[in-house]
């Protein structure tokens, strides 16, 4: 596995019963070429949540993941409302999700930290009013 | 344990029945995925109240043993459907959270 495999996922923003799909498919695929379990967990959780985020807060976005020896990249890119404060937006338990979304078990604000813990880097870049990139890295 | 002791001891209701010789290894209660995401382990017994078709995205992703719907919530065809798609173990059962995890720690 010497060239990069490259997975690309557009996320629908306004179907939440189908939002975390991508997340699953990877798994799969990841699993299909012999990643570990423990590292196949931390990436689609990590990417689950994005992708959640992506639905709940974004209207959907694109999801990318690489795949190189003992890296795996995955970038989330939306073109939503932006975060205008990323400090604050990384607190544990601060969520702006509306009660909807709360109902189904999300919106706990335990998202994005948990983005962070399970990956070795993560950046967000953002514009408010322009949207959200998000590029995790799990080293393995 | 595996999952077809812990039917046959608990008595639950079988949703769908994907791999009934997994091992039960730990558990975790919790109806916020996000907590769920970053405290259960695979392996878990994860019981929950939770029904909505987002729960089988979780429970595949963090790779739980079995999922065991609490208080007999009600559950919908598709979540069903979807978790037989995904090869999640779906159980339930009438007794509370804490009953059903008093009476998998006493087995
Ligand atoms: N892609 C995004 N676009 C806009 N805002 C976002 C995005 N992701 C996260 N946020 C903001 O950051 C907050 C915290 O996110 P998170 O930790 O995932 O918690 P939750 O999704 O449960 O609210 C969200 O409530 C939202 O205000
Ligand atoms: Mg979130």
């Amino acid at each position: 596995m010497s060239e990069p495999i490259r997975f690309h996922f557009d996320v629908d923003g306004d179907n939440f019963s189908s939002a975390g799909e991508a997340s699953v498919q990877v798994k799969r695929m990841l699993r299909q070429i012999g990643i570990p379990a423990e590292v196949i967990r931390r990436v689609s959780v990590a990417m689950y949540e994005g992708e959640i985020n992506m639905v709940i807060h974004a209207d959907g976005g694109n999801a990318d993941v690489v795949v190189e020896p003992g890296k795996i990249i995955i970038i989330l890119a939306d073109r939503g409302p932006g975060i205008a404060d990323i400090e604050l937006a990384m607190t544990e338990g601060y969520s702006t999700a509306p009660e909807n979304v709360r109902s189904l078990g999300f919106g706990a604000g335990m998202g994005l930290p948990n983005m962070k813990r399970y990956t070795d880097d993560m950046k967000i870049e953002s514009v408010v009013g322009e949207g959200t990139t998000v590029t995790m890295t799990v080293l393995f | 344990m595996t999952v077809n002791d812990l039917i046959e001891k608990l008595d639950l209701e079988v949703l769908n029945l994907a791999e009934g010789d997994r091992e039960i290894t730990g558990g975790y209660v919790g109806d916020l995925l996000s907590w769920v995401m970053g405290k259960a382990e695979s392996g878990d017994m994860w019981v929950t109240i939770m029904t909505n078709v987002n729960v089988v995205a979780v429970a595949s992703l963090v790779d739980v043993a079995c999922v065991v719907i609490a208080d007999k919530a009600e559950i919908t065809p598709d979540v069903i459907e979807k978790a037989r798609a995904q090869g999640i173990n779906l159980l339930r059962s009438a007794k509370s959270a804490y009953r059903l995890c008093n009476e998998q720690i006493l087995l």
